[in-house]
């Protein structure tokens, strides 16, 4: 289960130099970070634009433009319910409706409690086995029905 | 005796279940004093029967499944160990018919070796293409491409051997191989079954690639979507270096040859080529204007091959048996094997590797078995987010680049969905327009307004409103898109859009009311 560490600028920058001699290495950064504070803060970014060189605002629409960064953490489990054409096909629409009723949330939003952030992602590469779900960083789950989804709710909300 | 088993360890298999039935076995095993070794796999590529259980015997491998870890005990009491019988034996393996009836060029190995050993993956004719590659040389490296006929397989089937000339051309200097495994289409896995499965088939190729060319370092570009393919990717390239098969003396040679593995961040437009490149440049993923061709002006300014997985992870086996092998396999200009994926509302869902030329009917119905819920199949779409959607009255038509594109459709990355018929054709439309709204660079307008247009104008006419006006307005749109667009995500979502509203014109908002007011 993801733990993420307070935001601290000597950590960032820390993390940053770890990856800066890199070649393009933006990318790897921002996961690096985001990986460690569970998201990509706003302070972090001038850090990032030093270290590479570039302007704040190159970093800033770099971080905006990618689906994966947040700008504040996730709750402590994320659950992402595959939304695409193949998960449609086999009823993930109505499972994608269950969880959000079940949760009391949209796509897209964190449980009040901060247990789970619910998302839709546009295709988890498992649509021989639709409809899909992925669960936190490397869970996957595949021929979802009612009763697999109501467990795997289960399990994210404990 | 050691029992030797293999189990998937591919996501489509962890997906249902198979970490939990690989330590149950183990377990149980030991409790009965019985010895078995289980090796870890990727996939066979048939997903309905997973997690699977295979079993060495003489004879071949014979399989059980679907298993859940409950029923461990009743297949030892079985025998499985043995090849006994049992309710879930499939019997041989590659006896099973979804099996036997395919080509298996690119994914031969894919579900029999441990794709993190390279020495069962040498074990299994890996490597041999690198070798031939060595000793032929660069030109007569591009040359076999060229005349194997192998065209990209990411989706636009481009030949890939003249990508890699206009590269070998270049002046001598830093130039790169690009993998594109940024597999974004719905209902597609073949790159993430390679990866997983196989991935020192792509590793070779890249550097057969890198020699041919003169690139002495690469990148595979894959999905944060992917966790699992990043680590086999990771790994088997460790390997790899480990074995001396990357690095500076390439399997002892004097070519230098190294790649890494770089993670994506949920853009489906970095699919596209340029946008992947910019990506790797640690940029916004916006869509590149063309020319320059990365050939010339490529990543990081460089001469830059970009290929996807499947293209680079065919090379091998074209170097090995000789382009003529490849190319007798096909049709038409489409040469060689395409990995066809199976997917949503299907019996038999997975990946079917064969020639180019079975007609999509025989494929759907037949291989696949038709749909899960055993119900009608009303529409496939062909080709991912970006394809036409095919009705039956089309499914005579051959799987084929040309073929396909004569009747308005690609087949793109090999991907078939399947939809049943409670399927509401507009509602699609729709979610094509909303897909290309959501995931737009915003580099070109037709794109990134056009799609959000078009959202409006399905909303429209599902109800109701204006209903033939609007149809007009969306048609419009969609020529626009298609001539005006960068790239193919603006370009190609009109496929969908479009294929929707002419084979199945009753789910566009044509109520009984509309109906006998049109009359």
């Amino acid at each position: 289960m993801p733990r993420y560490e307070p935001w601290s600028a000597k950590r960032a920058s820390t993390i940053i130099a770890a990856h800066k001699h890199r070649e393009g290495a933006a990318l790897p950064i921002l996961h690096a970070l985001q990986h460690a504070f569970g998201c990509v803060p706003e302070g972090a970014i001038p850090i990032v634009a030093e270290a590479l060189n570039l302007s704040r605002a190159e970093i800033y629409g770099t971080v905006t433009f990618y689906h994966d960064f947040r700008n504040e953490p996730p709750g402590r489990r994320v659950l992402k319910l595959c939304r695409a054409e193949s998960c449609q096909a086999a009823g993930g629409d109505a499972l994608a409706a269950r969880a959000e009723e079940k949760l009391g949330v949209k796509m897209g939003e964190t449980t009040a409690d901060a247990r789970v952030t619910l998302e839709p992602v546009y295709c988890l590469g498992l649509c021989h086995s639709s409809p899909a779900a992925l669960l936190d960083h490397d869970r996957v789950f595949g021929m979802l029905d009612e009763a697999k989804l109501d467990a795997l709710l289960k399990e994210a909300q404990a | 005796m050691t029992a030797r088993v293999f189990i998937s360890r591919d996501s489509g298999a962890l997906c249902v279940g198979a970490d939990e039935v690989a330590p149950a076995l183990s377990k149980a095993a030991d409790k009965r004093g019985l010895d078995v070794t289980i090796v870890r796999t990727g996939s066979r590529g048939m997903y309905w029967l997973e997690p699977t259980i295979e079993v060495e015997r003489p004879e071949g491998r014979i399989g059980y499944g679907p298993v859940k870890s409950a029923d461990i005990d009743s297949l030892l009491d079985a025998d499985m160990l043995e090849g006994g019988k049992h309710p879930f034996s499939l019997g041989l393996i590659e006896d099973i018919p979804f099996f036997k009836r395919q080509t298996r060029l690119t994914f031969a190995r894919c579900g029999i070796i441990d794709p993190r050993s390279l020495e069962d993956y040498k074990a299994h004719g890996g490597y041999k293409g690198l070798e031939k590659a060595l000793a032929v040389g660069p030109e007569a490296i591009v040359e076999e491409v060229m005349n194997s006929g192998l065209r990209g397989r990411g989706g636009a089937g481009f030949p890939t051997g003249i990508k890699w000339r206009t590269v070998a051309q270049t002046p001598p200097q830093q130039k790169y191989i690009v993998c594109n495994a940024d597999e974004g289409d719905s209902g597609t896995f073949a790159d993430r079954m390679i990866m997983e499965g196989d991935p020192l088939v792509l590793i070779e190729g890249m550097t057969i690639a890198g020699i041919a060319v003169g690139a002495t370092y690469g990148y595979v570009y894959t999905r944060s979507e992917y966790p699992h393919a990043v680590e086999a990717m990771e790994i088997a390239i460790r390997r790899a270096r480990e074995g001396g098969m990357l690095g500076s003396k390439v399997a002892g040679s004097k070519y230098a040859f190294d790649m890494e593995v770089r993670v994506g961040a949920g853009a489906y437009v970095c699919g596209e080529e340029t946008s992947l490149l910019e990506s790797l440049e640690g940029k916004r993923g916006e869509v590149r204007a063309k020319p320059p061709l990365p050939a010339h002006v490529g990543l990081f300014g460089k001469p830059t091959v970009i290929n996807n997985v499947l293209s680079l992870a065919s090379v091998p086996i074209i170097m090995s048996d000789g382009a003529t092998y490849y190319c007798d396999f096909g049709m038409g200009r489409s040469r060689g094997t395409m990995p066809i994926q199976l997917a949503g509302n299907i019996k038999h869902g997975g990946l079917f590797e064969t020639a180019f030329g079975m007609s999509l009917g025989e494929l759907v119905d037949d291989i696949g078995g038709g749909t899960r819920t055993g119900r009608q199949v009303r529409a496939v779409q062909v080709g991912g987010p970006l394809g036409a959607y095919f009705p039956r009255a089309l499914f005579d038509t051959p799987f084929d680049y040309e073929a396909f594109t004569a009747r308005d459709g690609l087949i793109g990355h090999g991907g078939i969905v399947v939809f049943d018929d409670t399927v509401n054709m507009a509602r699609q439309a729709r979610f094509a327009m909303e897909f290309c709204a959501i995931e737009s660079c915003g580099k070109c307008t037709p794109c990134r307004i056009g799609s959000a247009r078009g959202v409006e104008l399905v909303d429209k006419i599902m109800a109701d409103e204006d209903r033939a006006a609007n149809i007009t307005v969306l048609e419009d749109l969609c020529n626009t898109m298609k001539f005006g667009s960068l790239c193919a995500l603006g370009g190609f979502t009109p496929y969908p859009v479009m294929s929707a509203l002419t084979h199945f014109p009753e789910d566009f908002g044509a109520s009984p009311k509309r109906l006998q007011a049109a009359e």
